[in-house]
């Protein structure tokens, strides 16, 4: 087995089931940091020790299986090209900041892809565990299984007081930073979701938009994840962010009926012309095909438009800058990237 | 002058603080002003790094004891990694275990800020630490106790809590040694 296939699928397995509330909740995450007790964190360890660190994960869990989510996969980061690097970002198996530690960075992928373990990132270790839809508690359950296994071969950083030690201030104590990826279309369009930000922030809950730039969001997808990790049980941290995610579900729902209702077919009309855009364009960007495949998710969701959930969370991995990219086998201009960006959208939906 | 906050002590630390261009004059005893509760920032709409940055700055010389800068008490340094308090406070990052040990004392102000309010843990334990966790724990409580003794100049009593350290640090060293092919 080699790495070949986390570059080949562009939807993850775990991806491919309907998760609960899979209308609003793409996706759900734990991930926990740890360190090993007798090794300097990352920030400022030297690159022997981490490499330490490096070739013994590489050693003791290469190929290892944990359940049923198939074997893990080691991966060394200074084996990746560029655009590579790109795609696992991209999928959300590792983070940016792992690939820019080329030299000391790892990452071990489960064949389901629903773990990823990073090795040397901000911390020793990172694990992340991926659930489709509305799923935290079970995301939750199969972490600690894996943090337990992993545990059986590493001395965790541990300290009664503080809990997990971790290198940053705002991740000590339990080290889980739990979130859900939500679609939240109808809030953003009748401007509701900025005037409930401040008060999910009162409950220790962070709001913020995936794949812009700043605070804006594009597609109306938003990472709803806890802000506090210490003083709080895992259990407690996760209860809380169910509460708001499923008053965000009720509120969302809300707004889409009330949008159906309002505006008719006009959102309607909305919906369809971004349908066509999508169908019929030569040159796309990310920012435009977000949106519009924001609005098309809608219209499948209202039962407007018959079409796979799955061929727009598809569409959004397969048309980003690395994977791109990497079916290409070559480096593009961002203008070849946007018309094959619409070649790839024009094929897949006028196949479907 | 009695201190703003608590009303009781004397106000000994003035400064002035200017938040959007409007400054506000500040007047409090030193306890009012290491609980730093003027040091508050407004927490909406601020990112973690900012809320981070903003408490970093919390004792940089912006106050003045009584007319006279500021002066950084003494400058901390981790035994294991070398990294200072102040370092700490600029890259926002931990260097090892050991930088917790070290800054101790200064950490509760932050993690309260970061955590709402929380300084101790509470949620999961690693589950083979068990026996060798209490071991460390006791450990950190005789060298407390050792350092006080010293202090009080009971010599006598504390070769008595060395021999005791000596003896917990063989324990857990050979408990670490068994356990091989880890890390
Ligand atoms: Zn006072
Ligand atoms: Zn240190």
């Amino acid at each position: 087995m080699s790495y070949d296939q986390f570059m080949d699928q562009a939807v993850s397995p775990w991806m491919l089931e309907d998760g609960p509330d899979h209308d609003i909740v793409l996706s759900s995450r734990v991930r926990l940091a740890r360190n090993l007790a007798d090794y300097k964190f990352p920030v400022i360890a030297p690159s022997e020790e981490l490499n330490h660190v490096k070739q013994f994960i590489e050693k003791e869990y290469n190929q290892a299986s944990f359940n049923e989510s198939g074997p893990l996969q080691f991966i060394s980061i200074q084996d990746l090209s560029t655009i590579e690097k790109m795609v696992l970002v991209e999928k959300h198996l590792i983070s940016p900041l792992l690939t820019k530690k080329s030299d000391t960075a790892a990452s071990l992928i489960s064949q389901d892809e629903q773990i990823s373990i990073m090795i040397n990132e901000e911390d020793h270790l990172r694990i992340q565990l991926y659930y489709p839809g509305f799923q935290l508690q079970d995301a939750l359950n199969k972490a600690f299984e894996v943090d337990d296994w992993l545990e059986d071969k590493v001395n965790y950083a541990f300290d009664e007081k503080r809990g997990y030690l971790t290198s940053c201030p705002t991740n000590v104590g339990t080290g889980m930073r739990a979130s859900v990826m939500m679609h939240l279309p109808a809030l953003v369009i009748t401007k509701q979701l900025n005037r409930m930000i401040p008060a999910i922030n009162h409950l220790g809950v962070v709001v913020r938009g995936i794949y812009g730039e700043g605070s804006e969001a594009l597609g109306n997808l938003f990472q709803i994840s806890n802000q506090i990790t210490l003083g709080k049980s895992e259990k407690n941290i996760i209860e809380d962010l169910q509460g708001v995610v499923r008053q965000l579900i009720e509120h969302e729902r809300h707004a889409r009926d009330k949008l159906l209702k309002e505006l008719g077919t006009g959102l309607e009309d909305r919906i369809f012309r971004s349908l066509g855009v999508l169908k019929y364009s030569r040159i796309m960007d990310t920012k435009e095909m977000a949106t519009r495949l924001s609005h098309v998710r809608l219209g499948v969701d209202l039962e407007l438009i018959d079409l796979s959930r799955h061929i727009l969370t598809e569409l959004t991995v397969l048309t980003q800058p690395g994977f791109l990219q990497y079916h290409a086998q070559k480096t593009l201009t961002p203008r070849e990237r946007d018309v094959l960006r619409a070649s790839v959208i024009r094929k897949k939906l006028i196949e479907a | 002058m009695k201190c703003q906050q608590c009303q009781k002590r004397p106000a000994t630390v003035h400064y002035t603080h200017v938040i959007n261009g409007k400054k506000t004059n500040i007047h409090v005893c030193e306890v009012c002003a290491k609980d730093s509760g003027y040091m508050t920032y407004p927490e909406e709409g601020f990112s973690l790094h900012d809320l981070l940055t903003g408490l970093f700055h919390l004792d940089t010389p912006k106050v003045d004891y009584q007319g006279h800068p500021f002066q950084q008490i003494e400058e901390l340094r981790c035994p294991s990694c070398a990294m200072t308090f102040a370092e700490f406070k600029r890259i926002g990052k931990f260097g090892c275990i050991d930088c917790y040990h070290t800054f101790s004392n200064r950490l509760d102000p932050i993690f309260s800020r970061v955590h709402s309010g929380n300084t101790r843990h509470l949620g999961k334990i690693p589950k083979r630490k068990g026996g060798h966790l209490h071991l460390k724990k006791q450990l950190a409580d005789y060298r407390e106790q050792l350092a006080t003794l010293i202090e009080n100049e009971a010599f006598e009593k504390a070769a008595i809590v060395r021999d005791n350290i000596k003896e917990l640090e063989q324990k857990i060293r050979s408990k670490e040694a068994g356990d091989n092919d880890e890390l």
